[in-house]
């Protein structure tokens, strides 16, 4: 079991490094629509600044599903995933790396470029370490449910936007509670509230999520 | 059940001047499940003549293979 | 468990018994809505506070209601498809999604038109509202993916894990209403103890809600009958019946 993570999990690495464009584009994508707020709204610091929780979490909730949609593509294209079913090797472990591998290549990237984002949506430093929080519970509950996502509409025949349409209603309690704790934070109140909830949240997903991702990769491998 | 609420029937239309809100809302409400059943059951109209016209189409195949095999062995009897 | 459900599970069986089912059910509901509704709008006194406006609960809190009720009626279906393995099962998602996606529409509308005259805005974002236009996308969602794929039977398991998966929605949709404390009034009978409202007021929109489930029962009964059919049209009984109703 340990082995199959690990070895999955390394060969996702590998792959990652010789296709950089895979997950360097959901982050590029994520700084482009960071940019675009401003320029749509217009350059008013205050206003900005009161946004910025909502701006920072739909733009994060879109990248990661932008990326999420190559999750499980390749390996099924390529018959692993069929071998694996065919083998009647355990799907878990297997599950489990590529989740890990996606959030090191999409939530990663995003809690090492929070400063940026602070930055540039000019966040104090109250509102800054509530990001952080809610980044680092709340991300990996991301990559946990568009890998559902994924599996889900592996073989279907209109991806993409079946993709974002059966995810992002599964988004929307994240969404919610995270950028909640960001704003509460930027008006100098406690967030510990937010932050257990989107504790219970990723829980509940850790415990359930990779049954269903398991059990969606069968189905449409099968 | 209690008396009719209204005085007459033009007050029943107006609903206390929430007429609009009370009648759009029943109304749509009501288009919309008739709707729901209408789909059900043209759904298994449409799907039951759609059986009918294959079986009917097997069935009519199935007769004129029967038919032209024994046209095929009255001319292998004339020919012999 | 298994023993019960499985005559239920062939097909056939099923068919049969819910075209029994549909002949009772689709009148009956039809009934009860229709008393329900004509004695909601013309016999009940109207509200102290908000008049006449508030006749649109009738509607609005019986469709609201079953709009969840469907989706747990789905998940459960879910559940059996995916531990037992049933096809029915699965073939019940497709028939009640559509159902219940109009049935959260008729909510959401009628909510916004008694709202605008009530709060004065046909929409407030508030925990209630959202979480119904939520299960509004969940219900679409679940329509999408299960016509996403060419072969039926991938579609219909995936709608099935789906579902399951929404369901988790749920709590949250009802203790929403606990958790933001926001515009929307507190539930009106759910404490059937000490309910906040008037018996005579209470009698119709208790026959409402019964009919919309009947209503929707009937509806899944007809659904659900010609899904079975489209998919089992193969088999001998299905001529059979083709040839019996011609």
């Amino acid at each position: 079991m340990g082995s199959v993570y690990l070895q999955t999990l390394r060969r996702d690495f590998r792959l990652m490094t010789r296709q950089k464009s895979d997950w360097l584009n959901p982050l590029m994508f994520f700084l482009i629509v960071l940019t675009l707020f401003p320029l749509g709204i217009g350059a008013k610091p205050n206003l900005l600044r009161e946004i910025a929780p909502g701006i920072i979490w739909i733009a994060a909730l879109l990248s990661v599903l932008l990326g999420s949609e190559r999750l499980f593509r390749q390996d099924y294209k390529d018959g692993v995933l069929e071998q694996l079913v065919a083998a009647r090797a355990p799907l878990f472990p297997y599950v489990l790396a590529k989740i890990s591998a996606s959030w090191c290549a999409s939530g990663l990237p995003l809690l090492l470029m929070s400063p940026l984002m602070a930055l540039l949506l000019g966040l104090d430093s109250k509102a800054y370490w509530a990001m952080v929080g809610t980044l680092i519970i709340g991300t990996p509950l991301l990559s946990l449910l568009s890998a559902l996502g994924a599996a889900l509409t592996l073989s279907a025949e209109k991806g993409g936007i079946l993709l974002a349409l059966v995810i992002l209603p599964l988004y929307i309690p994240l969404l919610i509670f995270a950028s909640a704790a960001v704003e509460q934070a930027g008006f100098g109140l406690g967030y510990s509230a937010q932050l257990a909830v989107l504790g219970a949240m990723l829980c509940v997903a850790l415990a359930g999520v990779p049954f269903a991702v398991q059990h969606a990769l069968k189905l449409n491998v099968g | 059940m209690s008396n009719f609420a209204f005085n007459s029937m033009a007050e029943f239309w107006a609903m206390g001047g929430y007429g609009f809100y009370v009648w759009l809302s029943f109304g749509l409400s009501l288009v919309a499940l008739l709707l729901l059943w209408w789909t059900g059951r043209q759904g298994e109209k449409h799907f039951r003549s759609q059986l009918t016209q294959r079986l009917s189409r097997e069935a009519r195949v199935r007769a004129h293979q029967q038919q032209s095999s024994s046209v095929q062995e009255s001319a292998d009897e004339s020919t012999s | 468990m298994f023993k019960w459900l499985d005559p239920y599970a062939k097909p056939q069986t099923l068919f049969n018994l819910l075209g029994r089912w549909q002949r009772v059910l689709m009148p009956l509901g039809w009934l009860l809505l229709a008393i329900g509704t004509v004695w909601g709008l013309g016999f009940t006194p109207p509200d102290y506070q908000q008049g006449d406006s508030y006749r649109i609960i009738h509607i609005h809190v019986p469709a609201a209601i079953w709009s969840m009720g469907a989706y747990s009626s789905m998940a459960i279906a879910a559940f059996i498809a995916l531990v037992w393995q049933i096809k029915v099962a699965q073939w019940a998602i497709g028939a009640m999604a559509p159902i219940g996606a109009v049935f959260t529409a008729i909510a959401l509308w009628t909510g916004a038109a008694w709202g605008e005259p009530m709060w004065g805005t046909w929409w407030v974002w508030d925990a209630r509202l959202t979480s119904e236009l939520i299960l509004l996308f969940l219900y679409l969602g679940v329509i999408a993916l299960q016509n996403a794929f060419s072969e039926q039977a991938t579609g219909d398991k995936a709608a099935a894990v789906l579902a399951l998966v929404g369901v988790v929605n749920l709590p949250i949709i009802h203790y929403s209403v606990e958790w933001w404390n926001t515009l929307h009034q507190g539930a009106t009978i759910t404490k059937f103890a000490k309910p906040s409202i008037d018996p005579s007021m209470l009698w119709p929109l208790l026959i409402c809600i019964v009919a919309l489930g009947v209503l929707f029962g009937a509806l899944v009964c007809q659904r659900l009958r010609t899904s079975i059919l489209r998919h089992e049209q193969h088999r001998p009984w299905v001529r059979q019946w083709a040839q019996e109703q011609a």
